[in-house]
């Protein structure tokens, strides 16, 4: 079980004088139960990679298999592979149009043809997985607050029970607090119901907090693909790509020109508190 | 002699708030109004000229209510609001208000209208009927001040998000603008497009003495800020420098809000017993304060 892209490629306007690679030649595996984060700046190629991962956008050239199968081969069933690759795009809550909160998450698994009872079942499960309670379920989705809708579009495709989920900057223009419960109830669903989740953000505390997998996009190619840890030690190259170290690492790397002898590979506060307060021990000590 | 007194008071300040507050009726299913809500209640404010505001405050707390009353788009309900000594509950002051105190939006997208980079910058100028040799030096002078002078014959569908943020911010620089209202700027944008648009707006503060009103959810944007300002339904519930703000990491919590991570690595550090200031703002003043 996993998706697997072969020398993918995706070319805009082929043959006219807006030509332009959004992906060149990236081969990478995701397999099952992974939490990825993918960074890149702005027009670098994250949003092209993950719309080819649920068959949204075609690969000029190379090939994309899910769970071993072609899915550009003849005959592949898309629709299938689109309720089991579930995709939240950017500003989600747009995309919201039912009457009502509970209507708008059925919408999704009704059009899988289940019956009205296992749509009914699901619904219900989702919202409660993204902390809605019963008491939103008649409310209409413009009565909500930002992270409110936002979950509620989250829940309507954890309805469709996929097996990877795809969140494209899931909480921008979010207040501290709503940004940190919506990532908190995204690892927990990601543990509980074992299933891949692939998060695209621009928040680099934030991958390093919660990603065990970093791919970093740079002019359509996947320039790095390791452990957040390994990844943000090359703060130095990321920069020059539009991105940066989480704040904690420039300190221990600051610490270090300093002239101690510290542990340098902290992305998260916990990690470089542990660090520092060891480095400075030894230099009392010493 | 009192309405004399006022008149001096108010050409004093930017933006001069008092017990502002903005009220709108909710309706239900059948049209009835279900209640009141009162998303600005009792806001006083006083930016002075050359001032640089930071507003936080979780989503749904008031701040962009705030900024769109600053701009005439909503007028007050209670209270008073002059925005450079005018009134904007005058109908007739509000291109006055706007030309006054112009807005900076969250997507550039939506802001940019030019097919050319100096000709959006210079739409603004050209409808207030500038000539038009002034309009060209004011494009000159405000695509320099935001750094984008070498991209002035560029299509902005070219730029990166935190160019076009940055052609946007000349857009309304163009406009001379006493004061710029800045809602979530950096909110769509990768760390280097954040770091430009802060240091454009830093540098526009500083440097043109621009007065800034700025509104984020990225508290280490907020550092830079003379004062900052914590909104919470519909009130001011904080008001003090980033020091002064970000020392409460208990409080802002409460608030759904948070401080910028080297503020908590500093706090966690204090806690273990290291011998550090009350609030670090940034990582150089971390490192420099645990090498003393």
């Amino acid at each position: 079980m996993s998706i697997k892209l072969e020398h993918v490629s995706y070319v805009y306007s082929e043959g006219n004088a807006f030509e332009r690679k959004a992906l060149d030649d990236i081969s990478l595996e995701i397999p099952d139960g992974q939490f990825i984060g993918i960074i890149g700046h702005t027009g670098s190629g994250k949003s092209t990679l993950i719309q080819h991962l649920n068959g949204l956008l075609k690969a000029t050239s190379g090939i994309i298999s899910y769970n071993g199968e072609n899915i550009y081969q003849e005959g592949y069933d898309m629709r299938a592979l689109r309720s089991k690759v579930g995709l939240v795009f950017q500003y989600p809550e747009h995309q919201l149009f039912e009457v009502d909160v509970f209507s708008d998450v059925c919408f999704g698994p009704k059009n899988l043809g289940l019956s009205q009872e296992e749509v009914e079942s699901r619904a219900k499960k989702a919202l409660s997985q993204v902390g809605m309670s019963e008491k939103y379920y008649k409310k209409s989705p413009f009565e909500l607050s930002g992270g409110q809708k936002r979950r509620v579009a989250i829940a309507g495709i954890l309805a469709m029970h996929p097996d990877v989920l795809i969140l494209d900057e899931p909480t921008a223009g979010l207040d501290p607090k709503g940004r940190d419960e919506i990532l908190d109830q995204i690892a927990f669903l990601q543990k509980e119901r074992r299933i891949t989740v692939i998060l695209v953000s621009h928040s680099m505390e934030d991958v390093a907090k919660y990603v065990d997998r970093i791919i970093v996009m740079n002019d359509g190619k996947a320039v790095y693909d390791d452990t957040p840890k390994q990844v943000f030690q090359q703060y130095r190259e990321l920069e020059t790509m539009g991105l940066a170290a989480p704040q904690v690492t420039y300190v221990v790397k600051g610490l270090e020109e300093k002239g101690w002898d510290i542990d340098t590979t902290a992305t998260t506060v916990e990690e470089a508190k542990e660090a520092i307060l060891k480095a400075w021990k030894k230099r009392k000590s010493g | 002699m009192a309405l004399q007194k006022k008149k001096v008071w108010c050409a004093m300040g930017i933006i001069e708030a008092a017990k502002l507050a903005f009220e709108y009726k909710k309706y239900d299913e059948n049209g009835e109004v279900e209640e009141m809500v009162r998303a600005i209640d009792g806001v006083d404010l006083d930016v002075k000229k050359g001032d640089f505001v930071a507003i936080l405050g979780h989503n749904g707390s008031g701040k962009s209510t705030l900024a769109k009353q600053i701009n005439a788009i909503l007028a007050p309900t209670e209270g008073t609001l002059y925005v450079d000594g005018k009134d904007v509950r005058d109908e007739q002051n509000i291109w006055d208000v706007r030309q006054a105190a112009g807005m900076v939006f969250q997507n550039p997208d939506n802001q940019i209208i030019g097919t050319v980079v100096e000709e959006d910058v210079g739409f603004g100028p050209e409808n207030m009927g500038i000539p038009t040799e002034e309009i060209w030096e004011r494009v000159e002078e405000s695509l320099k001040s935001v750094g984008m002078w070498k991209y002035r014959k560029n299509s902005p569908n070219k730029l990166s998000g935190g160019q076009k943020q940055r052609v946007a911010i000349a857009g309304v620089v163009a406009m001379h603008p006493k004061c710029i209202v800045l809602d979530e700027p950096t909110a769509m944008l990768d760390p280097t497009g954040r770091r430009e648009v802060i240091r454009t707006i830093r540098a526009l503060n500083q440097v043109e003495e621009v007065t800034v009103l700025l509104i984020t959810h990225y508290m280490e944007e907020v550092i830079y800020a003379d004062k900052v300002i914590v909104m919470d339904d519909g009130k001011i519930v904080m008001q003090g420098t980033p020091s002064e703000i970000f020392a409460q990491v208990d409080k802002l919590k409460e608030y759904r809000l948070d401080v910028p991570q080297v503020t908590l690595l500093a706090h966690e550090l204090k806690k273990a017993g290291l011998d550090l200031p009350d609030c670090v703002l940034s990582v150089e003043e971390l490192v420099k304060a645990l090498c003393r």
